[in-house]
């Protein structure tokens, strides 16, 4: 199966990775493997696409798993505890499996003092869930992030990888039932 | 028969030194007997510069070096003792003490430790900071070795010699600041790891009672960091007696 062929069936359906339902099942048994396959060989198993390698297959599995950690260590022919260093550094990457939504409110600097903590602590308490954590019912994530780059738009909330800029916890809570469709 | 080296000329505390080029201002300072604390160097691995216990003045340059990994260069003068550089190594010293939990009356390395010893040399007698006391896990699932992070101050020893001389990258720092942390393959016990050789050279130079042999008790661990330099050099092929530090 090409390269060629993954690729329009993941432009296709407009999502960036997507499985070619024609390509044969992956020897691990989960098809999922095969995008991160498809990237691997994007950029020929190079060491150095470490990072670019795990955001690939966290964007495929929704978090990084030991099994995943471990099959990209091979694939780069890495030592599993480098790979595990790398990974754990970075805020962005997640060990455990989110939530329906996944809400990230920035407490950078800028976010910080336009009151970023007051719709973090709303969301927390309104949704029951603590930060870095997934709320009973498995509905919402709740992140925080140390600066998203887009100060200008302080305070930021990213819901389910969109950015809304300038928010307020009335606001963010707002976008949340609207995401989550209204339920508590 | 030894080819004619290069030398520069240094001045190191005042005194004139030849200097062989391309070595660190440590390794000459070492090599003319003059002290300077260290405590993430280890002769034979890479220098990292992360303990900055080694800094150093260098005339005409307002930043601190790290003697381990600032390469020699011509008539540079360096200071090696004054009151700044004795103040920041008591204050980086407290501050690794307040981070971990080094209680040195029930330590397998007391007695024998680099973190000790260092503490004694440039007269750190109490801790001004709130020490942190962490709850960390002991990991003695290795038939041979334990692994106490109360005690490791992430020198990054056993890192780089299981990458660098050993070549299995068993070890690794996760995490970051406050929360960094040794870990072995994907954070799972050190017994259970299947990179680990059982070579132990992490737990040869390990500077503090981080890593000891299993059944050792307080104040009977003895490593032997220098056995590292020793195997480098007969890597090379080029065998020196071998002079035990303790």
């Amino acid at each position: 199966m090409s390269d060629t062929a993954l690729e329009a069936g993941a432009s296709a359906s407009g999502s960036r990775h997507t499985v070619d339902p024609g390509r044969p099942e992956h020897p691990s048994g989960d098809d999922r493997f095969a995008l991160v396959d498809t990237h691997l060989r994007r950029v020929h198993d190079a060491q150095d696409q470490l990072i670019e390698t795990l955001h690939v297959a966290q964007d495929v599995f929704g978090f990084l798993s030991d099994d995943v950690l471990l099959y990209v260590a091979r694939a780069l022919r890495l030592p599993p505890s480098m790979v595990y260093g790398v990974a754990t550094f970075y805020h962005l990457f997640t060990f455990e499996p989110p939530g329906e939504h996944t809400c990230t409110v920035c407490t950078g600097t800028a976010c910080f003092v336009k009151g970023a903590d007051d719709i973090v602590a709303d969301v927390a308490t309104a949704h029951g869930v603590h930060v870095g954590d997934t709320s009973a019912d498995g509905r919402l994530t709740l992140r925080t992030a140390r600066c998203l780059g887009s100060c200008g738009l302080a305070p930021v909330v990213v819901l389910d990888g969109v950015v809304h800029g300038h928010q307020s916890p009335s606001g963010a809570l707002a976008l949340l039932d609207g995401e989550l469709g209204g339920v508590r | 028969m030894a080819e004619r080296v290069p030398t520069v000329p240094i001045t190191i505390d005042g005194v004139e030194m030849e200097a062989t080029a391309g070595e660190t201002v440590l390794q000459c300072a070492r090599r003319h007997g003059v002290d300077i604390p260290s405590l993430c160097f280890l002769e034979g691995l890479s220098p990292v510069g992360g303990c900055r216990l080694c800094v150093v003045e260098v005339a005409e340059d307002l930043r601190l070096r790290p003697a381990c990994a600032t390469t020699v260069t011509s008539d540079m003068e360096v200071t090696t003792q004054s009151s700044r550089l004795r103040s920041y190594r008591r204050s980086i010293l407290e501050l690794l003490f307040a981070e971990g939990n080094h209680v040195c009356a029930v330590c397998v390395s007391n007695g024998a430790c680099e973190l000790q010893d260092v503490a004694v040399r440039c007269g750190m007698d109490h801790v001004r900071y709130e020490l942190q006391a962490p709850r960390r896990r002991v990991d003695a699932s290795h038939p041979r070795y334990v692994f106490d992070p109360n005690r490791c101050i992430l020198c990054t020893r056993c890192v780089r010699v299981c990458d660098e001389i050993e070549g299995a990258h068993v070890w690794d720092v996760a995490h970051r600041g406050h929360g960094a942390e040794l870990v072995t393959d994907l954070h799972r016990p050190w017994g259970e790891s299947t990179s680990c050789t059982w070579c132990g050279k992490c737990v040869a130079s390990c500077p503090t009672g981080a890593l000891s042999h299993q059944g050792s008790s307080v104040g009977e661990m003895r490593h032997t960091p220098d056995m590292i330099a020793w195997l480098v050099a007969a890597r090379r092929r080029e065998w020196t007696e071998r002079e035990a530090r303790r």
